[in-house]
């Protein structure tokens, strides 16, 4: 714990350091990435020990504030999340010193000090175990990352973006202290250890478990709740994206999870709950990702939708904890911990990959890049591979955990009762058509932007992201790429733990996840073998053509001589099909200048597509607000006078009714 | 020795009343002044038990700040600032000495109503003196236009402070007092300094017409 601490400790004076030396924006760089570097170093030694080995570790002392008391403690679960953090973290410190390397002045310097700061909020929501602590956590963290997406503030979009994302949090942490508040009433007591007696009455657990999903909702970005996901993503920097939606988002659902082991026995319904919002989560996300014209929006919007697969890993973990299926259980639960880790790698992997993009050609608009391929052929095959993984296809990592909510579903399915295996068949048919739909999204990204031919000049001129980028990448990529073959191995080891926290087994009856490593070793095996086979033939190819002469020219066009590179698959027009089936829900603009005359001169054809919880929900609800309020208006008229009168009589009326 | 200490509490009480009721900025000052005074001679009075050496220190710190530094002060502030000597009420004379008197009620109420210590007040009356003190001061904050006014009321709301914390025999006593005193010079000194940059912007110092600053 001592260690956890040193870590945070490290980290933090790293940021320090760079808000000294703001002058100086290569040099603050440079030490904040040391910083954390040295404190994720420090940090994951009792993060690993904990997830293996099972230790609990606690540090309790008094402090000087009136309520709560410092009370930090470091088990598998915490350590779990701990890991990611602490990795992606320093990855995505070393990539930022080069990424944000062409800017000047002492901006640079004091985000990557609100970056420390960000990581150290991280690192303590984990860990903390008091209601206090964790809030005055949770609004750092927040906070510091509000002043992150608002980076390039004299953007008016990243503004909006940065205000969007304030209110959203506030209002995540507005439900999260009515929680705590009320759990404490219950137990006089702001201590998590103090939580688990027992004895809240059914409607008070179900109360507390609505404002968590709420609360922690906000912040994971469940539907309808992640609105501020597609604004703050494409806003903050990339490798501040890459943190945001890697590992801080999954905060939220650590915070749920913590809630969930403290509540008491769930009753059926929280699952069906979650899983209802984990699917509309996962299409809808990823419908949304499928429409996008803009690189980082699309990921934010594919981040909605993962955030969907773990929430209907977490719904299958609670539905089994409520039928005492505890193999259901389980899975669910490991499938949730398992694509929160996975999640962190390959989604991280594409973020920084985006940056690159943005790095090089200016712009993550999609319309305006093509034939990156060529250009920066590192960056290209990184993105891929993290395209090939969130795609959820084999071996890689993203395949391993939606593989285990599969076969959680499954299980769910066998239980024989007919409600769970309507449910579980939902689910199954869901992560179907997510499995699908990510397919033709990440295609449309990858072969819009890397493949065909650059449709600007910006993306004519792009070169190759440097070697500290690059090789951030191929970290991440190589880890996607372990995490997802040594994965029947590594699943039954590393959360064995964790899962003993969350649903502790039934006497005599351990934690087995052999069930789904069995398997997996099958799939694993088999595409292994699959890769081989696509190898050999590489090499024989390369064999057979190894004596000829080999030339390249343009692909034959019908005789047409005047190709341009506007005559290509854009984004709008791959993902047309898709998108106009799901007409009803995407509700798609479209701006186009018909066609009438026989020798038509200009025309133009123009596709937006809005998010419809902010434009049908969101956006009404906000503005109904503004105009109720607006009446109150009077009340704020300037005068210092009646403000002091406000406050004067607003005490004595308090103190008359106290003594009254 | 109850008889001064009631007498000096009184008088603080009655120099409230002549805040609320004086129409020219330069006797509202001399009243706080006064008042000041008077507390630093009721915490040599009220001091039980023989004078400790704190409550000298108290007394003396008080007297000079609140009886001469604040007043130069102001004063210095008043005369670069050519403004006119009336005070400018919102609230009438007549009506804020009506609304003084319901306050000393509220207060003695309140007083009587708070759990305090048993034992330790030096005077029945000076807690009720001390939050008629502060509500005083809040009162001219509240009702008159003058920035002027406005610091006079900020100074009536220290001297109840003061009051109150001269009412309780604590250990810490003196820290606490020091630190207020030292914020209040601080508040005073820049205050002085800001009305005087208002008058200059603004060719005059009436609060009242910083509601053209809002949005």
């Amino acid at each position: 714990m001592q260690l956890i601490l040193a870590s945070t400790a490290i980290i933090f004076l790293g940021g320090l350091l760079a808000l000294a030396v703001a002058s100086r924006p290569r040099a603050a760089s440079v030490l904040a990435a040391v910083g954390a570097i040295a404190g994720s170093a420090v940090g994951l030694v009792p993060a690993l020990r904990a997830v293996l080995g099972g230790t609990h570790d606690a540090i309790a002392c008094p402090w000087g504030l009136p309520l709560g008391e410092f009370h930090v403690a470091l088990d598998a679960l915490s350590g779990l999340f701990l890991v990611p953090i602490l990795v992606l973290t320093a990855v995505a410190a070393v990539y930022g010193t080069r990424y944000l390397g062409h800017d000047t002045g002492p901006r640079v310097g004091v985000s990557w000090f609100f970056y420390s700061l960000l990581t150290c909020g991280m690192i303590a929501v984990v860990v903390a175990r008091d209601a206090v602590l964790f809030l005055l956590a949770w609004e750092t963290m927040s906070l510091a990352s509000f002043f992150l997406v608002a980076y390039d503030d004299r953007r008016e979009s990243v503004r909006h973006a940065a205000w969007t994302y304030l209110v959203a949090t506030h209002i995540g942490t507005a439900a999260l202290i009515a929680l705590f508040v009320l759990m404490a009433r219950q137990h006089g007591s702001l201590d998590f250890d103090h939580w688990n007696a027992g004895g809240m009455t059914s409607a008070l657990a179900s109360l507390c478990f609505l404002l968590a999903v709420a609360g922690f909702g906000t912040k994971a970005g469940f539907m309808p709740l992640h609105v501020w996901l597609p604004e703050a993503h494409p806003a903050a920097p990339s490798h501040v994206s890459a943190v945001m939606s890697g590992v801080m988002i999954k905060t939220g659902i650590y915070g749920l999870l913590r809630i969930l082991s403290l509540i008491g026995p769930p009753p059926a319904w929280w699952g069906w709950l979650l899983i209802a919002i984990g699917l509309s989560s996962g299409i809808l996300g990823i419908l949304f990702a499928l429409a996008q014209h803009d690189l980082k929006r699309l990921l934010a919007y594919s981040s909605v939708e993962n955030i969907g697969i773990i929430a209907m890993g977490l719904g299958l973990g609670v539905l089994g904890t409520a039928y005492a299926a505890p193999t259901v259980a389980t899975l669910g639960y490991a499938a949730a911990l398992w694509h929160v880790l996975n999640h962190a790698l390959f989604k991280g992997l594409l973020f920084l990959g985006a940056g690159a993009v943005l790095h090089a050609a200016g712009t993550t608009r999609i319309d305006r890049l093509g034939g990156l391929a060529r250009r920066m052929p590192r960056t290209a095959m990184a993105f891929l591979f993290g395209a090939v993984a969130v795609c959820g296809l084999p071996p890689l990592n993203g395949f391993t955990s939606e593989f285990l909510v599969f076969i959680a579903a499954l299980n769910g399915m066998l239980s024989g009762d007919l409600l769970v295996g309507a449910t579980t068949a939902a689910v199954i048919a869901g992560l179907a058509v997510i499995g699908g739909l990510a397919v033709a999204c990440f295609t449309k990204a990858c072969g819009t932007i890397f493949l065909g031919e650059p449709r600007t000049s910006e993306a004519d001129e792009a070169h190759e992201a440097g070697g500290t980028m690059w090789a951030t990448m191929a970290l991440l990529m190589v880890a996607c790429v372990v995490v997802g073959v040594a994965s029947p191995w590594l699943i039954g080891r590393s959360l064995a733990s964790p899962l003993a926290v969350l649903c502790p087994a039934p006497a005599g009856l351990p934690i087995d996840l052999n069930v789904a490593s069995s398997p997996l070793t099958g799939v694993v095996l088999a595409a292994a073998a699959f890769i081989g086979i696509a190898l050999i033939l590489v090499l024989l190819r390369r064999r057979l053509l190894a004596g000829r002469s080999v030339t390249q020219s343009g692909t034959w066009d019908c005789g047409y001589q005047r190709p341009t590179a506007r005559m290509q698959y854009t984004s709008s027009s791959f993902a047309q099909p898709l998108v106009d089936l799901f007409r009803g829900l995407l509700r798609p603009r479209r701006d186009a200048a018909p066609i009438v005359e026989l020798f038509p001169t200009a025309a133009h054809l123009q596709t937006h597509v809005g998010d419809l919880f902010t434009d049908r929900l969101i956006a009404p609800a906000f503005r109904r607000v503004r105009e109720v309020l607006s009446r109150l208006r009077w009340i704020q008229h300037g005068r210092v006078q009646w403000y002091v009168l406000y406050i004067a009589l607003t005490l004595l009326v308090l103190l008359v009714w106290k003594l009254g | 020795m109850d008889f001064w200490v009631n007498c000096l509490v009184v008088l603080i009480a009655m120099t409230n009343l002549r805040l609320l009721g004086s129409s020219r900025v330069v006797s509202c000052v001399h009243t706080v002044a006064f008042q000041g005074v008077l507390l630093g001679v009721l915490a040599i009075v009220g001091a039980s038990g023989g004078l400790a050496a704190h409550g000298i220190v108290l007394a003396a710190v008080n007297i000079v700040l609140k009886g001469l530094v604040f007043p130069w002060l102001l004063m210095r502030a008043l005369r670069e600032t050519h403004l006119r000597r009336e005070v400018e009420p919102a609230i009438g004379f007549g009506a804020s000495m009506l609304l003084g008197v319901l306050l000393i009620g509220i207060c003695l109420w309140i007083g009587s109503r708070l759990p305090l210590p048993v034992g330790v007040q030096a005077s029945p009356l000076l807690v009720p003196a001390a939050l008629f003190t502060l509500m005083v001061g809040l009162f001219m904050i509240v009702a008159r236009r003058k920035a002027l006014t406005q610091v006079v009321g900020y100074l009536s709301i220290e001297n109840g402070i003061t009051a109150f914390g001269l009412g309780f025999a604590l250990k810490e006593a003196l820290l606490v007092e020091l630190g207020i005193l030292l914020d209040a010079f601080m508040a005073v000194f820049v205050m002085g300094i800001i009305i005087f940059h208002i008058s200059r912007e603004f060719d005059h110092i009436d609060a009242g017409e910083l509601s053209a600053l809002k949005d």
